[in-house]
């Protein structure tokens, strides 16, 4: 069945909206004849909308909306290797599998993205220094091409690595195997610690290896001696013995709450850096200085800002934007730079997100790559922003960084080739399995990838 | 296309030695290095100007020949050469004449001239670019108007009477083409120091093209149908539109 619907789409960041085509197709047949029958505007494939910028828009031409395929296919349980549907959330997969002892291998900061969406991003989450990205736990997907075949491709495969990290742009992701990781309770045991600074943050994430999850939100508000303050907060799953005695006999229901909404029509401007120092200040001493072995519930320790559904209106109509780059090791002075620009700038900017990354994956376009990266939230009606973020690309290009295309709502064509040297390998792969360009977003536009 | 900051990375301008243009466009230029401005208009020496003005804010300047007194068909292959290359993030229609005002309400050859400029032009365009941006699915156009439209005086009737034509026709493109992804602007200038209003008195509220570009910029990036410049005028005008007739005729504007 085929439903086409026109409709504006935008990305997370709410900044830069343009109309397509939506269709939502039932069978790999419908969805290969929407690709066959492609016009000069191209196609798409959508999830949940989760990116920041126009990564999941395609204006004037085609965009499958993939929600609808969101069934889980098999289980093997003696391998963990789930076969699902590329439309299926996150969410999804953790309401029906943490109850029978399964978690998914990665999860970023919201249950709500899919499948798909986290293969063409190549998502990480909290336990990127330890297992990679979630692409690195897909051990074969089912590829519908530019020109309406569908392939297998397993991670031997160099179009699978084409693919993951590839933002939707070398065809549509139709199904995944993905390998599952087993857990014994849905609570986490959680090791805070509260840092004074930068410097005190990076001894203090020396032993990062011993924990499975680790992050830390660092307040960007923060300056001079205590630029960079922070509460790194580490973990593991928990042992049901460990769980208080009432609720070892459920240690692994799941059942979140439905999320409160943002108001809609919030005006623009509430959020200013006198708003935002203060709830920064509140929730830096609200943090225990040192506390070990807290039990956290997987919501609150994994996604803390899916209780407020739609939360990035509280930025107004003119929306936000995040900002988010990686450094090699050694580069840490390049971290304390960009926090200090946003400092200095008095961005309005929440907690920034603080991590060590592990070693970087085949993936030709794959965000992680060892070392330090930061992400923040930033209204982007800030004044200055651009030339901010500009001054801030090349002093991360010089040390050999990049930023994130599913965060990307800004970024020059020219800064993009220089951060990832393997885009045109990338480009050669693409053409190869879709030669009429069939597939097209609004940041491959922007971009010119 | 236009990034998550408003940054543009193709403008098209019709009437591309527009004064008001190509200050919007150079502050365009100014916040995006390397943007592509296309400036269709008959040759000129104001059209070189403006390009040099831009191509030193590194801009990537292209100049189209386009007389918008032609015929249509013709114009319209000239656009189409224009709008095959990439997305066009804003198209600005800034095509206007004022002339003299006394020989245009008795000279039929004048007042033509002006039906043509400042009523048949913008609809041109307003058609060929709104087809463009709704086949792309995003994108601005921008009409450059004027307060005179709102209540015809005395003194500019013809300019009023025909820009007025053009700014109605907008208005109403504005609800056909949202649908679609197509954002329509109309500006309302008052009087702007400018080569078109060179010789003439200086009205009240006066101001420069960079000062109406700053509102164009704004009412772009907020996605307005109408602005006025300066922002004032609106409640001039308002107030100016409610004056019995009588009274309206004795002012002294």
């Amino acid at each position: 069945m085929i439903v086409i619907q026109r409709k504006s789409l935008m990305g997370w960041g709410r900044t830069s909206p343009t109309v397509a085509k939506v269709v939502k197709a039932s069978s790999d047949e419908e969805l290969a004849e929407q690709v066959r029958s492609a016009g000069p505007r191209g196609v798409l494939a959508r999830g949940l909308g989760r990116s920041y910028g126009d990564a999941a828009q395609n204006a004037g031409g085609v965009v499958l909306d993939l929600t609808g395929r969101d069934q889980v296919l098999a289980i093997d349980k003696a391998s963990g290797v789930f076969t699902v549907e590329a439309g299926v959330s996150l969410d999804s997969l953790m309401r029906q599998f943490i109850p029978q002892g399964w978690f998914v291998p990665v999860t970023p900061g919201t249950r709500a993205v899919t499948v798909g969406g986290a293969i063409g991003s190549d998502i990480h989450g909290k336990n990127h220094h330890v297992k990679g990205t979630f692409g690195q736990h897909v051990r074969s997907l089912d590829l519908l091409t530019g020109t309406g075949e569908i392939r297998t491709l397993t991670p031997e495969d160099e179009l699978f690595w084409a693919t993951v990290g590839g933002m939707g742009l070398t065809g549509v992701v139709l199904r995944a195997d993905v390998a599952m990781t087993p857990i014994e309770s849905a609570f986490c045991s959680v090791d805070t610690r509260r840092c004074a600074n930068l410097a005190d943050l990076l001894v203090e994430m020396a032993d990062d290896d011993a924990y499975e999850y680790s992050v830390a939100w660092v307040d960007c508000l923060a300056r001079g001696e205590s630029l960079g303050r922070s509460v790194l907060t580490r973990g593991r799953f928990a042992r049901p013995d460990e769980l208080p005695e009432k609720k070892q006999g459920h240690a692994l229901d799941f059942n979140p709450r439905v999320p409160l909404t943002a108001p809609r029509g919030i005006p623009g401007g509430l959020l200013n850096k006198y708003s935002v120092a203060a709830f920064n200040e509140a929730w830096f001493r609200k943090a225990p200085a040192h506390r070990d072995g807290e039990l956290q519930s997987v919501t609150t320790f994994f996604h803390p800002l899916d209780a407020v559904a739609d939360w990035n209106r509280i930025y107004g109509p003119g929306g936000l934007l995040q900002y988010q780059v990686v450094v090699p090791d050694g580069a840490e002075d390049t971290i304390a730079a960009c926090i200090d620009a946003f400092s200095n700038a008095g961005a309005a900017s929440f907690l920034a997100v603080l991590k060590r990354f592990g070693p970087q994956n085949p993936g030709h376009l794959s965000f992680p790559t060892a070392g330090w990266t930061l992400a923040l939230d930033v209204p982007a009606t800030m004044s200055g922003l651009g030339e901010l973020l500009d001054r801030l690309d090349r002093l991360v290009l010089d040390v050999g960084g990049k930023g994130y295309l599913a965060k990307d709502s800004r970024m020059s064509g020219e800064t993009l080739r220089t951060m990832y040297p393997r885009l045109p390998r990338w480009q050669e792969l693409r053409h190869e399995v879709d030669p009429d360009g069939v597939f097209q977003s609004d940041l491959a536009r922007r971009l010119t990838l | 296309m236009r990034d998550g900051l408003g940054r543009m990375q193709r403008v098209v301008v019709i009437g591309g030695s527009s004064a008001i243009a190509v200050a919007t466009a150079a502050r365009w230029a100014r916040a995006q290095r390397g943007l592509e401005v296309v400036l269709c208009a008959r040759p000129s020496v104001r059209r070189d100007e403006a390009a040099e003005q831009l191509a030193a804010l590194g801009a990537v300047v292209e100049l189209v020949d386009l007389d918008v007194e032609g015929a249509h068909a013709e114009q319209a292959a000239v656009m189409e050469a224009v709008y095959a290359g990439r997305d066009v993030d804003v198209v600005l229609v800034a095509v206007g004449v004022l002339g003299d005002q006394e020989q245009a309400w008795q000279d039929p050859q004048a007042a033509l001239r002006m039906v043509d400029v400042n009523t048949r032009a913008p609809i041109v365009h307003g058609v060929l670019a709104s087809n463009q941006l709704r086949r792309q699915g995003h994108g601005s156009l921008v009409l450059i108007s004027t307060v005179a439209g709102e209540r015809v005086r005395r003194s500019n009737f013809v300019y009023g009477a025909t820009k007025a034509g053009a700014d109605d026709f907008y208005r109403g493109l504005a609800q056909a083409v949202a649908p679609e992804g197509v954002h329509v602007l109309v500006v309302r200038p008052g009087f702007v120091r400018s080569p078109m209003t060179d010789g003439l008195d200086e009205a009240p509220l006066a101001q420069t093209p960079e000062e109406v570009a700053e509102v164009i910029a704004e009412g772009v990036r907020e996605g307005r149908e109408v602005v006025w410049a300066p922002a004032a005028m609106r409640w001039v005008m308002t107030g100016l539109r409610s004056v019995p007739t009588p009274i309206f005729r004795k002012l002294p504007i």
